[in-house]
Order: C-alpha cells, then structure tokens, then sequence
C-alpha cells in the first residue's frame, strides 16, 4: 500500500472519531466501573462457586466487549476486519478448553 | 519519470484498497494483540486448569487485598478512559491536550504497578513465595500463607506466572505512552525511574532485579528514537491506545478468575 492510500485511510479514521463524542466514552467508562462495583459485590455473598463463576465471567466478557467495540474502536471498523479478527480469537481460545476435561479426570485417577 | 507515472496511479486509483480498511499500523497491532491474548488465554487456563484438578486450592485473599485489587481495577479502567481521550485529541489535532490524556493515562497505570507491588511484596513478606524469591529476612512467614506455597505449589506459581505477565505488559505500556508522549525527553525520565525503583527496593525483592525492565526499555526506545526519530501522529497514539485497551481487556478476567473467586470471604 502506498503513502497516499495511507494516508487516506487514516484520514476515514479520523472521520470517524469525530462523528461520536465524549459522552459515550464517559457512559462506557460508568459501565464498566458498575460492573466492577457489582462484581466485587459478588465476591462478599456467600454464593455457590460454579454459580458465580459463571456470573462473574458472563460480566468479564461483557466488559471485555464494551471495551473493544467502544475504547478499541472495532464497532467502527469494517466487518471483514471484525469477523476476521474476532472468530479467529474465540476459535483458538475455545481450543484450549480441549484441557479441562482432562483436569477433572485427575480428580478420579488414583488409589480407590 | 517515475514519479509522474506515480502520480497518475494514484489519481487513477488503480492501487489495491486495504483488506480489511484500515492502515498497516493498526493491522499490525491487532495480529499482536491476537496473538498476546493467546499468551494470556493460555496463562488463564493453566490456572483454570490446576483450580479444578487440586480439590483443596486455596482461598488467600482476604477483605484487604479485595479492597486493593478494585482500586487497582479502578485505575486500569479510568487509565482507558484517559487514552480514549488522549486518541480523541490526537486526532483533532489538539497536540497538548493529547500530551495531558497520556500522562493522565501513565500516571494510572504507574498507579496500577505500585499498588501491585505492594500486593505482591505484602504476600511475599507472609510466605505466599516461590522458591526462586529470597526469603525476606526477619519477617515471619504467616502459617495459612506457607501452608499454601507447600502443599499447592501450582497456586503461587501460576498467580505469581500470570499477574507477573500483565504486570509487566502494564510496566511496557507505560513506557509505550511515555514514548509516544514525550519522545527523547522520556529517556532521561525513564533512566531516573530505573535508578529508583532499583535502589528504593531491597535487594530480596523480586521488584530489585524487575527494575531492569526500565533500564532495558530505555536502552530499546534510544534505539528505536535514534534510527527512526519522528513526531508521532494521531495514527501512532491509536495504534497505543490499542495496546493499552487491550492490558486493560486482560485484567478484566484476572480480577474475578485470581482474586473474587479466591477470596476467603466467599468461603466464610
């Protein structure tokens, strides 16, 4: 790619950017502080570990995608760079869990 | 000659248009946040992964370290804010103000580190160890906190494994901005913050030798400032923010899975 293709790619960005203002910056950030406050709330109750395992990490990805959609700009960009990016992230993370099945046989292996 | 035939190109728009429309920067950094956020999915699941296969993991982590570890998210998550900002600025060309968002933004996460090695020099002090850290001499180690480092190894070495990493991404990030932010004048800063972390610290804490981070980092930013010295744009401090979202992305799932899951208050 040359310079001034560069460059005008880099100028549609900046387009972008000045078509949404501060505030969604400020509501996101109030998001994310809530959802903190309420994930730290959590952790005080007396909750059964699986139950808020699973409500704990269902608020970390939330988090996670108001951050990337909003703070990383990716609500922004094409869908060819969102789907590219994002399923091949979710397909190799997802890979790993081929582990924990393991994890939970060490628990049964051993003497009886 | 050329030239002209290369003006004639452009005018023409016969060049091929980006893949995925954007600049080579930004893709640039998105393939290494992709494949960073593997070395962090893989240090999660290797905690995940000896949490459920030791049935007595441990649950250390009393009110204290809970109350530290939000504020500690507090300050990543404003930290993000400011360099949302710091961009926004950037890119309506408001030089100062984008020069004020990233040390907004620094001071956050040198907030963040802080609060961290004081979490860790705390947990050290009371015997959550490795074998590789000294002992600190006349402290006695709590018995719940050696109990632990003997009997479920696999909790301090993956805690100490995974923390330590997005520490040092934040301690880098920091670097990164303070670059961005203040060019060659970020050097000499840089030289004085490894003097006093290095000398501050005592010589058992694991922060003693850590310090030379910064003084690495100093030497790779006088390298990469003297072959390619430039003013840095607002595609440059995107492309940062990018990297700082992104440790803040990570410590989005350490704080519940390491500290809220291991908390001695959900276990009463």
């Amino acid at each position: 790619m040359n310079d001034a293709t560069q460059f005008a790619l880099e100028q549609g960005v900046a387009e972008q950017h000045r078509h949404h203002g501060k505030a969604q910056f400020f509501w996101v950030w109030g998001a994310l502080l809530v959802m903190t406050g309420f994930e730290v709330y959590l952790g005080y109750q007396n909750m059964e570990p699986v139950r808020m395992l699973s409500i704990l990490m269902g608020l970390s990805l939330l988090k996670a995608g108001l951050i990337i959609a909003y703070f990383m700009h990716m609500k922004f960009e094409i869908s060819r760079m969102k789907w590219l990016t994002m399923s091949s992230l979710l397909v190799c993370l997802s890979l790993m869990c081929i582990f924990f099945p393991d994890a939970f046989r060490i628990l049964s292996l051993g003497p009886k | 000659m050329s030239d002209v035939a290369v003006q004639h190109g452009v005018a023409a728009g016969v060049y091929e248009p980006s893949l995925f429309g954007t600049y080579s920067k930004k893709i640039g950094m998105w393939l290494f946040l992709l494949s960073d956020s593997l070395t962090f999915g893989a240090l999660l699941f290797a905690y995940s992964y000896g949490r459920i296969s030791t049935p007595n993991w441990p649950t250390p982590f009393h009110s204290e370290s809970i109350r530290n570890a939000t504020l500690m998210t507090a300050f990543l998550l404003t930290s993000s804010l400011t360099m949302v900002l710091a961009v926004r600025a950037a890119v309506f060309g408001n030089a100062k103000a984008q020069r004020w968002w990233l040390l907004a933004t620094m001071a956050c996460g040198t907030a963040f580190v802080i609060l961290h090695g004081r979490e860790w020099s705390k947990l050290i002090a009371e015997g959550l160890t490795l074998p590789m850290f000294p002992a600190v001499p006349g402290h006695e180690a709590a018995a719940e906190y050696k109990n632990v480092a003997q009997n479920v190894p696999q909790f301090p070495a993956t805690f100490f494994g995974l923390t330590g990493m997005h520490m040092l991404h934040v301690t880098l990030g920091v670097v990164y901005l303070g670059i961005v932010a203040l060019r060659k004048k970020f050097i000499p800063v840089l030289l004085g913050l490894w003097l006093v972390a290095w000398l501050a610290t005592p010589a058992y804490s694991p922060f003693h030798y850590g310090a030379h981070v910064l003084l690495l980092s100093a030497v790779v930013a006088g390298i990469v400032l003297w072959l390619r010295p430039k003013v840095y744009d607002s595609a440059d401090v995107e492309v940062a923010g990018l990297y700082w979202h992104f440790v803040d992305l990570v410590w989005m799932f350490i704080f519940p899975l390491v500290y809220l899951m291991s908390t001695r208050i959900i276990r009463g």
